[in-house]
């Protein structure tokens, strides 16, 4: 019997994710027995068109022609997984969004025509049906090998979508945010990264995305009180997942309020 | 059994740390880390916060030197006993796939050392007993809480410090213990009283230089209940349970839910909540996986996820769930409230949120 097949496809984005397969050491071995990578640029397999069971998606829609190299994508693959803050919300590239990007062309670069960017940096999900999100910037090794362990038993992967201060309390950490009164934005953040931040004393600044339930009004309360100012507390959401709904409706709200 | 007390010098306090490590116990302190009291592995009374206090406010935790000789003049931390005995994550059981396509299941009970911990207060062991009741005073008895707990041996300072956030006195729990740990010390100025409550406290405590108690000493001791005794937050006076359970439908669970994050951070640090949730993680090849137990939150979507629909989707229903089950359906459980005064949910809610306060808006309006 042949081998499940798997593609990676890259966008707009910076590799980071792509590493999170590159860099995961003997795992990559294994999953090499257990399926064949048809697609993968970065590690060296190229065939782009190549029909498959999983597309694994790095990046954002950012320029003309991703549209319909993303339809071609979900047209030859089973199952289609975003992997990362830019294939998911639209990354950090997505804060163009809020700017006027033609201006910004104008003014840096000496041939703005051969430019060619969308007016918005959009997720993959605004333009094709994706049937899994790995929410991160990167994401985990830990939740991509998960979530493809999963799709190979024939079952749809677990939404981790609690929000990170489970998992930061699961770990002994000290709130940074009740002893330091650092910003942090683990009680709206998704969990994945295994509290990364504030395992080393600093602050969580929502690089997984919200969580299930945020209540980010309460958290922009909070910043304030902590002595943000209003544009630093919108900045706090307006940041790596400025494109994710629930960040983005609340950056916006508190920049706007007067 | 009958209670002794005894006076110990403050080097005694060494003297019985040396002892425990001798006997093969895994001592665990209080000690200051990231800003707060945590208790970890310790094997000096140098170790030990000495001169350090911790001031709390809703949603703030500082330490702060103070000018006292005392190792033991702060209230507690944002964790004490309970990871100890109920693991914050811990395997179960793995199952693994033979060669042939068997199946085999595989327990994976804690091997663990005896443990020690030095220094908890009164909040905490009332904590515990109750965390006995759920966990193996029940039809079922949890083998991987009862490995721990046979192996815990728990040495309790009476809380001469309490903070700004606790309630102990008002709960019933505090500010000194009456039973559940094995040997009780007070901190005086010059030493300790000391008490075993517990055969293994009494063998403890015959490795030590005891000497007998002083008129003086029980006065000081008294001194410093009543002082410890007298504490700014309070539980109301009026029938939390049954009025809870009649203010279901209330507004102030929505009013609350404006301020609720709804981050599970007051339940994980509840030194009575044991609310769990079940996962597995495969290996790669898929021939094997670990069926985990971790820590969950009647504040999680997944707490209340059932057959594709989440009955608490909203934060006012959660937190309703909270504090419903606390101060309401847990005496039904465990024949009391499930709050032991300690304040956490307090001081390490993000946001500040006052479960005294939330009760106490039920005593001032009319209820239907």
């Amino acid at each position: 019997m042949s081998k499940p097949t798997v593609a990676i496809h890259k966008f707009s984005s910076c590799d980071g994710c792509q590493l999170a397969f590159i860099n995961m050491g003997e795992p990559l071995l294994v999953l090499s027995e257990l399926v064949d990578i048809l697609h993968f640029a970065e590690a060296g397999p190229v065939d782009e068109n190549a029909l498959v069971d999983i597309a694994i998606i790095e990046g954002s829609v950012s320029t003309s022609k991703d549209i319909e190299r993303l339809k071609r994508i979900r047209n030859n693959s089973q199952y289609l997984l975003t992997m990362g803050a830019c294939a998911t919300s639209g990354g950090l590239q997505a804060l163009r969004n809020m700017a006027d990007t033609k201006q910004w062309i104008t003014d840096i670069y000496a041939n703005p025509s051969v430019i060619d960017s969308l007016d918005k940096s959009t997720p993959i999900k605004d333009h094709v049906k994706v049937d899994l999100e790995i929410w991160g910037c990167p994401v985990s090794t830990r939740q991509v090998l998960t979530a493809v362990r999963a799709l190979l038993f024939g079952v749809m992967p677990k939404d981790e979508n609690e929000k990170i201060c489970m998992e930061c309390k699961r770990m002994q950490r000290v709130c940074v945010m009740v002893t330091k009164k650092e910003p942090c934005m683990g009680p709206v953040t998704r969990t994945g990264c295994g509290a990364l931040c504030p395992s080393v004393g600093r602050d969580c600044y929502g690089c997984y995305g919200p969580a299930e339930n945020p209540n980010t009004q309460a958290m922009a309360n909070r910043l304030t009180g902590l002595g943000l100012l209003k544009d630093e507390v919108a900045r706090r959401f307006l940041f790596i997942n400025s494109g994710a709904e629930a960040f983005h409706v609340q950056g916006i709200r508190t920049r706007d309020t007067t | 059994m009958k209670m002794e007390c005894h006076f110990i010098q403050s080097d005694q306090l060494q003297k019985l740390l040396d002892n425990l490590l001798a006997n093969g116990y895994v001592c665990i302190g209080p000690q200051v880390r990231d800003g707060a009291i945590i208790y970890d592995e310790i094997n000096s009374t140098k170790q030990l916060p000495r001169g350090v206090t911790d001031t709390q406010a809703p949603g703030s935790y500082t330490l702060n030197n103070n000018s006292s000789d005392k190792y033991f003049d702060w209230a507690n931390g944002p964790q004490a006993i309970k990871p100890l005995l109920f693991a914050s994550r811990e395997s179960l059981w793995q199952s693994e796939q033979s060669v042939n396509g068997q199946i085999s299941f595989i327990t994976t009970e804690p091997i663990l050392k005896p443990i020690a911990i030095i220094g908890v207060r009164a909040c905490d062991i009332a904590a515990m007993k109750i965390q006995d009741q759920h966990f193996l005073q029940q039809q079922f008895v949890d083998p991987y809480y009862k490995i721990r707990r046979d192996n815990l041996l728990t040495v309790a300072v009476n809380c001469g410090c309490p903070a700004e956030m606790c309630f102990c006195h008002s709960t019933g729990d505090g500010p000194f213990v009456d039973d559940g740990a094995d040997v009780v010390m007070t901190e005086l100025d010059s030493g300790f009283l000391i008490s075993a409550h517990s055969s293994q406290g009494e063998k403890l405590l015959k490795g030590l230089t005891l000497q007998p108690v002083t008129q003086r000493q029980i006065e000081e001791s008294e001194t410093i209940r009543i002082k410890s005794s007298k504490q700014n937050k309070n539980l109301p006076h009026y029938d939390i349970k049954s009025r809870l359970f009649n203010a279901l439908r209330d507004e102030f669970w929505h009013e609350i839910a404006t301020k609720c994050l709804s981050c599970g951070n007051c339940t994980a640090v509840c030194p009575t909540c044991f609310c769990h949730n079940e996962t597995d993680v495969a290996e790669l090849d898929g021939k094997s996986s670990i069926h985990y137990r971790q820590w969950d939150s009647c504040f999680s979507q997944g707490h209340s996820y059932i057959h594709g629909i989440t009955i608490r989707s909203e934060t006012s229903q959660r937190y309703r769930q909270w504090l419903t089950h606390k101060f309401s359906s847990w005496h039904e459980q465990y024949g009391r409230s499930g709050c032991v005064g300690c304040g956490r949910c307090i001081a390490w809610c993000p946001v500040g949120i006052d479960v005294t306060e939330s009760l106490a808006n039920f005593e001032d309006r009319r209820r239907g």
